[in-house]
C-alpha cells in the first residue's frame, strides 16, 4: 500500500538532502525526507576513542552498523573480499540524520576557480575521464556564501592570496592559532608560503542560537557535546521541520526510486525502521545519499526504459569514483607543543593546489587534528620498533611533540574507478549491495610524491627531527572514502555526464542529485563546503523549475 | 580448552543428569574437583590456559616499567570482552593461534611461553611476528598475522576507554600526562587560548 503521495522525496538527510529539505520547505512544497539512521548525540558514545568514526575499532558510532550492512570490494589484483562498514575498504562515511557533518574535522573549505575547469587548464591527461565543471566558481559563489552563512563558517582569508573572489566576509571570525601552528606559520612565511587559519564549520563566536566552540580534543570522529560544530542536523533541518511542510522520517532504508514506463520517477520504496516495505510517491525525487550510496540506489532503480539502473543508459552511473589520497609529512619537536585545546587542525596554506610546474593540480597542505593516544600508536617513522618498551617510550617522549603536515591531492579522475551493484551479495534487507572496483590514475602519485616532499620541507626547516613523509604509498588501490566523489557527475553532453548543471538527471526529468556525486572533479579540498554550496544551486534550480503541482 | 566457565550449579546439574561425566569424558574425582568451582570464571571467552599464554605475550607488547603495562591495565579483559562481542569474526583466530603459539614454543624451547625468561619470551614473539617459527603447527595460517591482530587489540586495550574493559584507571592517559576525566565546558582560556 502506498502513502499519501507528496511532492518531494528526498533520501538522505546528510550534508546535501538536509539542506534541499529546507529549501523546498520553505519555497511551501511538501517534503519526505528519509534517513537510514537516527539521530545521533555525543552522549552515545562520548569521547570513546574506540567508536568514533575516526578509529571505529569496534564499530562505527554513527552508522552504518557492522551487523546490517556489508560491501564487496574488487582488489587491483582481482581478489574479492566482503568487507564491513568498520573496514577501511568500505569507504564509509556515517548513516545518521546529518551524516557524516556530525562528526567531521569541519574544515570548510571553497574549491578554487581552477579547480572547475581542471581540463582546460591542464589539458588530456591520457587514461583520466579529467573534465571541465558545467558550472564555474562564479556561478557556484552565491551558493558558497550562502552555506557559510546559513551553517555558519569562522574563517579569515585576508592572508590567503589563492582563493577566489568572496563578495562577503566570513560570518565568523577564525579560531586562532595553536602553538604548533604559530611555529608552522614563521617557518612557511620564512619560505616564502602562504599561511592562513583553515575556515571551519564549527563557532567562534556564539552564532544561530548554537555556542562557541570548547576546544574539544575528541572532535573530529566525535559528536560536538555543545553543537559548537555545524552539519545540517543542528542548522537548517530543524528549521525545515519548523515549516511544517518537511516530515523527516529516519530509520528507513531505501530499496528503489520507482521508474514508470514513461520513463518518470514515480516516487520511492523503503523499509521503514519496522523493516516494513513501504512505498512513498512524490512528484520529484531528490537522491542525497553520498557518492556510493546514491550510485548504488540509481543502480538498483531498474525499469522498462532503464534496464541497466535509473539513468544509466550510457553506463555512467557509478562512474568516477573519487576520494583523496592524503600526503604529508611528519616529525618531533624539540620542546613539547601539545595544548589540551582541540581539534588541533588550524592553519593551512593553498600554496600548492595548483602552478606546480610539471603536474596536473596539487594540494592542499594543514596540520593535523590532535590523534588520540591509540591512534598515535600507530604514527611511526619508518623502523621504529611497534612494541615492547620502544613503543612506550616512544608514546611518553613524542605524543606531546608530534608536528604533521598533511592535505589531500586532488585525484585524476578515471573510467575504471567505480561504484557497481554486487551480482550476489545482499544487506539485511535483501538490497543488492555496493561492489566498489577499479584502480585510481597513477598520475595521483606525481602529486602526491610533490606535496609529502613540500611538506617535509617545511618540517624540516621548522626544525623538527626525523622527518617522515606520509605516502604516497604507490598503492592503485581504489579511492574514496569520507571524500567520495564523482559518481553521477554533472555536465552538458548526456552522454558523458548522468545529470545536467542543475543535478537533474539528463535521461529523467524529475529525478535530482544533491551530494559529491556531482563533483567532476573532487578539489584538493576537503569537499563538505562545496556538496553543501551544490545542494543550495541544486535547490533554486528545483524552485525556478517549480510550477505548482509538478515539475516542468 | 579447560571448560573453566563452568559454575558449581552447573556442574552438578549436569552430574545429576547424569550426563556430566560423558560430556566432560572424564569420570576421576580429581577432573571433577577441577570441574567444579565456587566461583565464576573471570573470561567469557579464553580458557584459564589461554589467558596465562595471552597475559605474558601482552606484557611483551606494553610492559611495566614506571608506569602500568597490559597486565596492570587489564588488555585481557578487554580482548576477552570483545571476542565474546564485537570481535566474534576473529575467535577462530585468537583460538587457534594461541594453541599454534603454545606447541611452537613447546617445540622450540622445550618450556612453556609464560615459564620463558622476559627475554626469551621477546624473541618468542619476534618469530611470529616476522612467520620464522616453525610452521608445522600453523598450517596455512600466518604467524604475523595473527601477532600484528593481538598487537593492534593490546594497544586498543591499553589505550581505548576503560569502558570496554582495559586501560583500568586512565592507566595510558595518566602515562601520557592527558588530563581525565576530559570535563566539557570546564576548560580554562586567557587570550580565547586554553591554558
Amino acid at each position: 500500500m502506498s502513502l499519501s503521495k507528496v511532492n518531494v522525496v528526498i533520501v538522505g538527510a546528510g550534508a546535501g538532502g538536509g539542506i534541499v529539505a529546507k529549501e523546498l520547505a520553505q519555497a511551501g512544497l511538501s517534503v519526505v525526507l528519509l534517513e537510514r539512521g537516527g539521530w545521533v548525540n555525543y552522549d552515545h558514545h562520548n569521547d570513546d576513542e574506540l567508536w568514533s568514526q575516526r578509529t571505529p575499532a569496534l564499530g562505527n558510532p554513527f552508522g552504518p552498523d557492522d551487523q546490517r550492512y556489508r560491501r564487496v570490494v574488487v582488489q587491483a589484483n582481482g581478489s574479492t573480499n566482503v568487507v564491513l562498514p568498520s573496514e577501511g575498504g568500505y569507504n564509509n562515511i556515517a548513516g545518521c540524520v546529518g551524516g557524516g557533518a556530525v562528526s567531521y574535522g569541519a574544515m570548510a573549505w571553497r574549491f578554487m576557480p581552477q579547480d572547475f575547469r581542471l581540463r582546460s587548464t591542464y589539458g588530456d591527461v591520457p587514461g583520466s575521464t579529467l573534465a571541465d565543471w558545467p558550472v564555474s566558481y562564479d556561478d557556484l559563489e552565491p551558493f558558497y556564501e550562502k552555506a557559510e552563512y546559513e551553517i555558519g563558517v569562522a574563517g579569515d582569508y585576508t592572508a590567503n592570496p589563492f582563493c577566489g573572489p568572496r563578495k562577503k566576509p566570513f560570518p565568523m571570525p577564525a579560531f586562532p592559532y595553536n602553538k604548533e601552528a604559530r611555529l608552522i606559520e614563521q617557518t612557511a612565511k620564512r619560505m616564502g608560503l602562504h599561511p592562513f587559519p583553515i575556515p571551519m564549520l564549527r563557532n567562534s563566536v556564539p552564532y544561530n542560537g548554537r555556542p562557541a566552540c570548547i576546544h574539544m580534543r575528541s572532535c573530529v570522529g566525535f559528536a560536538c557535546p555543545i553543537n559548537a560544530k555545524a552539519g545540517t542536523h543542528n542548522t537548517v533541518l530543524p528549521i525545515a521541520l519548523a515549516t511544517g511542510n518537511c516530515e523527516l522520517r529516519t530509520g528507513c532504508v531505501v530499496s528503489e526510486i520507482v521508474v514508470d514506463d514513461h520513463g518518470r520517477a514515480k516516487g520511492v520504496r523503503y523499509f521503514d525502521a519496522d523493516n516494513r516495505g513501504q512505498e512513498q510517491p512524490a512528484d520529484l525525487v531528490v537522491v542525497s545519499a553520498s557518492a556510493t550510496e546514491t550510485a548504488r540506489l540509481l543502480l538498483n532503480s531498474k525499469s522498462k526504459l532503464f534496464p541497466n539502473g535509473a539513468g544509466n543508459n550510457n553506463d555512467w552511473v557509478g562512474r568516477n569514483l573519487q576520494g583523496h589520497l592524503y600526503v604529508g609529512a611528519a616529525g618531533f619537536l624539540e620542546e613539547e607543543v601539545y595544548e589540551e585545546a582541540g581539534p588541533g587542525a588550524t592553519i593551512g596554506m593553498s600554496d600548492f593546489n595548483h602552478g606546480n610546474p610539471g603536474l596536473v593540480g596539487g594540494g592542499l597542505l594543514c596540520n593535523e587534528f590532535i590523534p588520540l593516544p591509540y591512534l598515535f600508536s600507530n604514527m611511526r617513522p619508518p623502523g621504529e620498533p611497534r612494541w615492547g618498551k620502544a613503543h612506550k617510550d616512544f608514546q611518553r617522549h613524542y605524543f606531546k611533540r608530534f608536528v604533521r603536515l598533511h592535505g589531500p591531492v586532488q585525484e585524476i579522475s578515471n573510467f575504471s574507478a567505480r561504484v557497481s551493484v554486487d551480482p550476489s551479495v545482499k544487506d539485511a534487507w535483501g538490497i543488492p549491495v555496493c561492489r566498489l572496483s577499479g584502480s585510481r590514475h597513477p598520475a595521483d602519485f606525481n602529486q602526491g610524491d610533490f606535496l609529502s616532499k613540500k611538506a617535509e620541507e617545511i618540517l624540516k626547516e621548522m626544525g623538527a627531527t626525523r622527518v617522515w613523509r606520509n605516502g604516497p604509498s604507490h598503492n592503485l588501490s581504489l579511492s574514496g572514502g569520507q571524500h567520495q566523489a564523482g559518481t553521477c557527475r554533472m555536465g552538458d553532453d548526456p552522454k558523458i555526464s548522468v545529470t545536467n548543471r542543475h543535478g537533474q538527471l539528463h535521461e529523467i526529468d524529475n529525478l535530482f542529485v544533491a551530494d559529491g556525486s556531482l563533483n567532476v572533479s573532487n578539489g584538493g579540498f576537503n569537499p563538505a563546503l562545496t556538496i553543501m554550496a551544490l545542494a543550495y544551486w541544486v535547490s533554486h534550480h528545483i524552485k525556478t523549475g517549480w510550477k505548482g503541482s509538478q515539475f516542468r | 580448552m579447560e571448560p573453566d566457565g563452568i559454575t558449581r550449579r552447573a556442574a552438578l546439574k549436569w552430574a545429576a543428569a547424569g550426563t556430566f561425566g560423558l560430556a566432560a569424558g572424564m569420570g576421576t574425582t580429581a577432573g571433577l574437583a577441577r570441574w567444579i568451582r565456587t566461583e565464576p570464571a573471570p573470561y567469557r571467552f579464553f580458557s584459564a590456559a589461554e589467558a596465562r599464554l595471552l597475559i605474558p605475550f601482552c606484557e611483551q607488547i606494553i610492559p611495566r616499567d614506571d608506569a602500568p603495562g597490559a597486565t596492570d591495565a587489564g588488555v585481557i579483559f578487554y580482548i576477552d570482552r570483545q571476542l565474546a562481542s564485537v570481535f566474534i569474526r576473529h575467535q577462530q583466530t585468537y583460538r587457534l593461534g594461541l594453541e599454534a603459539f603454545r606447541n611452537t614454543c613447546l617445540q622450540v624451547y622445550k618450556v612453556p611461553f609464560e615459564q620463558l625468561s622476559f627475554d626469551r619470551q621477546t624473541e618468542a614473539l619476534r618469530l611470529i611476528e616476522s612467520n620464522k617459527a616453525p610452521k608445522e603447527f600453523w598450517g596455512d595460517r600466518s604467524q604475523s598475522a595473527f601477532f600484528n591482530l593481538v598487537l593492534d587489540h593490546t594497544k586498543q586495550g591499553f589505550y581505548g576507554s576503560p569502558r570496554h574493559g582495559g586501560n583500568r584507571d586512565y592507566a595510558s592517559y595518566r602515562m601520557l600526562g592527558l588530563a581525565y576525566p576530559n570535563l566539557i565546558g570546564q576548560n580554562r582560556y586567557a587570550d580565547g587560548r586554553p591554558i
